[in-house]
């Protein structure tokens, strides 16, 4: 008797773009992409996003820079890299021959520094949006990130969505007293979809030599540990807003990222998963291949925002 | 650089916190070079999450030799491994030391402190295969922090030992040991791996002496193939100094390129 494979259809559209697979690799947990070239197979992935970019190279933050707590990870790496016009000559043109959907995270010590990357990189080609990274520190509010309020937020979203060429993803921080709030500022500036959420400012410290763990003292907590709050700020913001969610934090595994869809989010990051396994974002699409599979699911998108809350 | 999912622990030998692992993983051994390193996962656990750097202290094409302390939670796992035990490795990884053909017949001196000493075996074996003259100091708080010396002995290296409570060998830090011998027997090179302390000391020694040095510094790492950025060190390069990943990098700089803060 021959069995032919039942094929899931994977593919989630976000109106302004379709992904081969609900699964993109998260910013800042992916370096530029090609780092992970030996591991994986990039055209596998629904797509990547590279490491958050300000205009000019970054310094970062003195190490320690990592520290590690029950099933979570404290980073405090200060967004270090190369810069536009360095991604652009070196990185760019190696993406561009990938068949797969690159994301580049834009960052800004203030509002004219992400017009000012936006405006680079809208002239180069091979990259299909920009995730907005709202949580970097403002030069110009004494470190207070655009994220933490719907005013600010909403002014820098409407600012680089009027400006871009590109669809715009606002990346959510979760340390705000309502994301729902933040989501619909974004959702009213005109973002093309908003990704939730970016780490959850934490401390680690010595007791013995009463030292912060972090050179930065604080840093973003990330991993599992976060999952069941990110899934909660997922739900939320995703019953309330009409463009499409990305959800993250915490997804180690397929069964995890279909929650995030079960709860609304129209595809998923990986984030620190890929630290642990180089691979980890292409396991976790099969394993929501063979999820669909034994559960009679012909494509993924159906499961997309039914939870069943009644 | 591979993943080797099902690496096989073939042999396991102890001296209290100290472990010395002979792995089945000839995709990992066969690439490796002297100071490189491998991540290994400890467990199919989240807590610890990531995985550990580890040097690689020897390897040939059947596999690698590990030798690791254990220091916390994720080595405390790792020892507790049985042979026949399966272990997911990634590497080899990072940039090794220099072992040039213009070392011939010349001295070349290894220090090792503590488990820092992991990866100077493998490196003293390429040193003598490329008919170098290596010369092993290997330091330790007490006799029981040198737990190699015999298997050093045995393989035929000259042997310096120091432990700084006097308990074996010379009574002191290694550092002292070693400026000993360069000031009787200037070396082409010396190479050292231990904690930052020593090896700082050992930078401004090599300094004074005008004797080139290669370092491999250690770091908790996230992820250990160059994507996180976690693992910075202070390294010096033509136009000016910034943080340099160790994983991808190095682990193993020269001397006057790492600043010591």
């Amino acid at each position: 008797m021959a069995l032919t494979a039942k094929t899931v259809d994977l593919s989630v559209d976000l109106g302004f773009l379709t992904l081969k697979n609900p699964v993109l690799a998260a910013s800042g947990t992916f370096g530029y992409g090609l780092e992970f070239e030996p591991y994986l197979d990039l055209e596998k992935l629904g797509g990547f996003v590279v490491k958050g970019l300000y205009y000019g190279p970054r310094e970062g933050n003195p190490p320690p820079r990592l520290v590690e707590t029950p099933s979570g990870l404290i980073n405090a790496i200060g967004l270090q890299g190369i810069g536009v016009e360095a991604f652009a000559a070196k990185v760019l043109p190696k993406l561009r021959r990938l068949r797969t959907a690159v994301i580049v995270n834009v960052c800004g010590a203030d509002d004219d520094e992400y017009a000012a990357v936006v405006d680079f990189l809208d002239r180069q080609e091979g990259i299909a949006a920009y995730e907005l990274n709202i949580s970097c520190p403002n030069v110009k509010t004494e470190g207070l990130c655009p994220a933490l309020s719907p005013r600010t937020t909403f002014d820098l979203v409407k600012r680089i969505k009027a400006a871009s060429r590109r669809p715009i993803i606002t990346k959510l921080s979760p340390n705000v007293t309502s994301i729902v709030e933040i989501a619909q500022a974004a959702e009213e500036a005109g973002t093309d979809a908003v990704a939730l959420v970016n780490t959850f400012l934490a401390m680690a410290l010595d007791l013995e030599t009463r030292r912060p763990k972090l050179g930065n003292v604080f840093g973003g907590l990330s991993g599992p540990a976060i999952k069941p709050i990110a899934l909660r700020m997922v739900y939320q913001v995703a019953s309330r807003l009409k463009v499409p969610v990305i959800g993250m934090g915490g997804i180690m595994t397929g069964a995890d990222a279909l929650e995030f869809l079960v709860a609304g989010a129209a595809a998923v990051e990986v984030g620190t998963a890929s630290f642990v396994d180089p691979d980890a974002a292409v396991r976790i699409v099969s394993e929501m291949e063979r999820w669909c599979e034994a559960h009679g699911v012909a494509a993924v998108r159906e499961i997309v925002g039914t939870v069943k809350t009644a | 650089m591979t993943i080797e999912r099902n690496a096989r622990l073939r042999a396991v030998r102890s001296w209290g916190d100290y472990f010395h692992f002979s792995v089945e993983a000839p995709a990992v051994g066969r690439g490796a070079r002297p100071g490189q390193f491998v991540m290994v996962k400890v467990d199919d656990c989240t807590s610890p999450l990531l995985r550990r750097p580890l040097g690689i202290h020897d390897a040939d094409a059947g596999g690698i030799e590990l030798f690791f302390k254990v220091a916390g939670a994720g080595t405390g796992i790792l020892s507790r491994k049985k042979p026949g035990d399966r272990l997911d490795i990634i590497g080899p990884l990072g940039k090794g030391f220099t072992v040039g053909d213009g070392l011939k017949g010349k001295k070349a001196y290894l220090v090792g402190g503590g488990r820092g000493i992991a990866p100077l075996f493998f490196l003293g074996r390429a040193l003598a295969a490329a008919g170098a003259r290596p010369a092993v100091f290997y330091g330790g708080r007490t006799a029981a922090d040198i737990p190699l010396c015999d298997k050093f002995e045995q393989a035929g290296f000259e042997l310096h030992c120091s432990t700084d409570d006097g308990s074996f060998g010379f009574s002191g830090f290694v550092t002292a040991l070693v400026e000993n011998e360069i000031i009787r027997a200037k070396p082409a090179i010396v190479y050292a791996c231990g904690p930052d302390p020593m090896m700082k000391v050992l930078a401004s020694i090599t300094a004074k002496h005008a004797v080139p040095a290669e370092f491999s510094l250690e770091s908790i790492m996230g992820c250990g193939i160059g994507a996180c950025w976690g693992c910075v060190h202070r390294i010096k390069d033509g136009t000016g100094d910034g943080w340099v990943k160790i994983c991808e990098e190095g682990p193993v700089f020269p001397g006057e390129r790492i600043l010591w803060l």
